[in-house]
């Protein structure tokens, strides 16, 4: 696939994603919608600039593995996976419908280019860790890349995961997290705090890279700089906006688990296809 | 002798004091030997428990495609299935109390539902594991694995079977659920004794009862056919090592002769190899049953010998059983 390599249209791209995922989410009228919405910089660096992989052969053997661990994001997934070219943009309109190949939380088996299958939190970061075992096995320079959620850092199997890629010295796994502060019932820090993460995966023998989780050209470089570690795992501490784009959205754990109405949806464009003026008029970095 | 003679079984088959005895999971640390030689995609992972569960042979030959995993069970199977999506067949032990007993979701979710290739071996199962008590005692394991579509489950009744069985899991690449117990069992089959997974193999023929085993429990079911033969009992011996998909051909072919069924396992006859016979009788063919196995508890400290005969699983039980159901036969 031909990468994205200018930064305004990386950034357009992902306003488009925005705006299309949200479209799906209405059409399913249900959903998940701050997570997906806060994922698209993330989702648009990483499938449009910097992993390894071709749309129109997804079981290339030598591609990267993209892991979504945090299934319930998925809608930012399939509208990226669209706009990469793995399957047509209409079918998004399908998405959570009977018989579609967009679950609700992602199906291996139905969608080709999906990696993995979530939505039970907690073990894409040990999927992804035994696929980069078996690179090492196997002697390949392919890198794993898996997308995590903060929720589910309270999850044991992660914790697992994240001492097995150490022990293992897996320096070809990535780990993105979307540090966004939001989880069903609340704030992560009144459910169930998670920080000093950072520290927490240092302590665990990982590379950890803080990084703005909107900001384009700090995320790729991120990206990069990570498939260059040696010896140990990274992680990416993305410090993301939960509904960034959608002013009435951000920053509100009622978002996380529920779908916009037409009316909401309507609102939310208007503010997206601002922001795109924004980003074509270079107001935007 | 009603020994069908095509099953190859051993000439000693009731002499206790020259047959042989070995663990099965003996069985299966041999086999991943031969597999790893035959398929360079095949890859072990432990949790902790190398030696108990027969992995460290496999370590000592292929330590390069080996994966300790420490005492994380989720992660056991998590790292499997990633292994798995990436092309290597993984498989995964630890004690059935903790595998599945632990990570059953991760099972369903990443093995089950993708249609992966792994094997779940879970060692130690049945009280017989001893004086460990209860904790270590899996007996749910087979009902809970069978409910996961997709899943083959296996309970090898000897050492010979249990490397038969672990050898039959490359010929499909889906999930495989295989169970072992910890002590030493009569080894009663030979490497000539007929086993396709999905097959249900007649050891022991009559026409009285049919004695649907599987593990341990099957040698137990032939010392019973032995003993009520003399008594001029006819009793039909089945080796369920498959306990699913289960042969129902085979097994509803010998019951519509015998009329009447006695299961027979070291798990929990709820869901287990019971649940499953009840369910095929059901629809098939509803004839009396007896279950021996562990009804509905929790076994305790023991000697494997002595916990077997508190929970009434032996050759003796099972007489009992078939007595019980022949008097409820139809006239």
């Amino acid at each position: 696939m031909e990468r994205l390599t200018d930064l305004k249209t990386l950034r357009l791209k992902a306003n488009d994603i925005r705006m299309d995922l949200l479209k799906a989410l209405v059409a399913a009228n249900s959903g998940h919608t701050a997570g997906p919405l806060g994922m698209a910089d993330v989702f648009t660096a990483l499938f449009f600039n910097v992993a390894n992989f071709n749309p129109a052969e997804p079981h290339w053997p030598e591609r990267d593995r993209i892991v979504l661990s945090n299934g319930h994001i998925c809608p930012v997934l399939y509208t990226t996976m669209a706009h990469a070219g793995f399957f047509p943009k209409e079918e998004l309109m399908t998405l959570r419908k009977l018989g579609t190949r967009l679950q609700g939380h992602p199906h291996r088996e139905t969608l080709p280019g999906l990696e993995n299958t979530s939505g039970p939190l907690g073990s894409g970061t040990s999927q992804a860790a035994g696929m980069a075992l078996a690179f090492k096995m196997d002697k390949t320079n392919q890198h794993v890349w898996c997308l995590t959620s903060d929720g589910e850092q309270q999850e044991g199997n992660t914790w697992e995961g994240v001492m097995f890629a150490a022990a293992k010295h897996l320096d070809n796994l990535t780990v993105i997290m979307d540090r966004n502060y939001i989880q069903i019932d609340g704030n992560t820090e009144d459910i169930m705090p998670l920080d000093p993460l950072a520290d927490k995966y240092r302590s665990f023998n990982w590379n950890v890279l803080e990084v703005d989780g909107h900001n384009m050209e700090a995320l790729i470089d991120a990206m990069n700089q990570s498939k260059h570690m040696h010896d140990k795992p990274t992680l990416i501490l993305a410090d993301v906006v939960p509904g960034k784009g959608v002013s009435f959205m951000q920053n509100d754990y009622v978002w996380h688990g529920k779908p916009p109405t037409k009316d909401e949806l309507a609102k939310a464009l208007v503010e997206l296809t601002a922001e795109r003026t924004l980003i074509e008029q270079d107001h935007i970095q | 002798m009603p020994i069908v003679t095509t099953a190859n079984l051993v000439p000693n088959l009731f002499d206790a004091k020259t047959i042989k005895a070995s663990g099965t999971r003996d069985g299966y640390g041999a086999a991943l030997v031969e597999l790893g030689k035959q398929d360079p995609r095949v890859v072990v992972l432990c949790a902790d428990l190398s030696e108990s569960t027969r992995s460290h042979l496999f370590q000592k030959a292929f330590p390069e495609r080996y994966v300790q995993i420490g005492v994380a069970e989720q992660n056991l199977i998590t790292v499997g299935a990633g292994l798995s999506a990436a092309g290597k067949i993984p498989f995964m032990a630890s004690y059935a109390a903790f595998a599945p007993g632990r990570c059953w979701e991760q099972i369903r979710t990443t093995f089950g539902y993708n249609h992966l290739h792994g094997i779940v071996a879970g060692a130690h199962a049945g009280v017989s594991v001893g004086p460990d008590g209860a904790t270590h005692q899996a007996v749910e394991d087979i009902a809970t694995m069978r409910t996961i579509a997709s899943c083959t489950v296996l309970a090898p009744s000897d050492a010979v079977r249990a490397k038969q069985a672990t050898m039959a899991t490359l010929s499909e690449p889906h999930l495989w659920y295989i169970r072992f117990g910890r002590d030493k069992y009569p080894v009663f089959t030979t490497e000539q004794t007929p086993f396709a997974p999905g097959k249900a193999e007649l050891f022991y023929t009559g026409n009285d009862v049919t004695v649907i085993a599987c593990g341990p429990l099957v040698y137990e079911a032939l010392q019973a056919a032995h003993q009520l033969e003399q008594q001029g009992i006819g009793v039909e011996v089945i080796d369920a090592t498959t306990v699913k998909p289960l042969d129902v051909e085979t097994i509803i072919k010998s019951v519509r002769k015998t009329n009447a069924v006695v299961t027979a396992e070291e798990a929990t006859v709820i869901g287990g190899l019971g649940g499953a016979v009840a369910e095929a009788l059901g629809q098939h063919y509803p004839a009396p049953l007896e279950y021996v196995g562990m009804q509905d508890c929790y076994g305790q400290s023991g000697t494997a010998e002595e916990l077997l005969e508190t929970y009434h699983m032996k050759a003796v039980d099972i007489v009992g059983a078939i007595h019980r159901v022949i008097k409820r036969k139809r006239a």
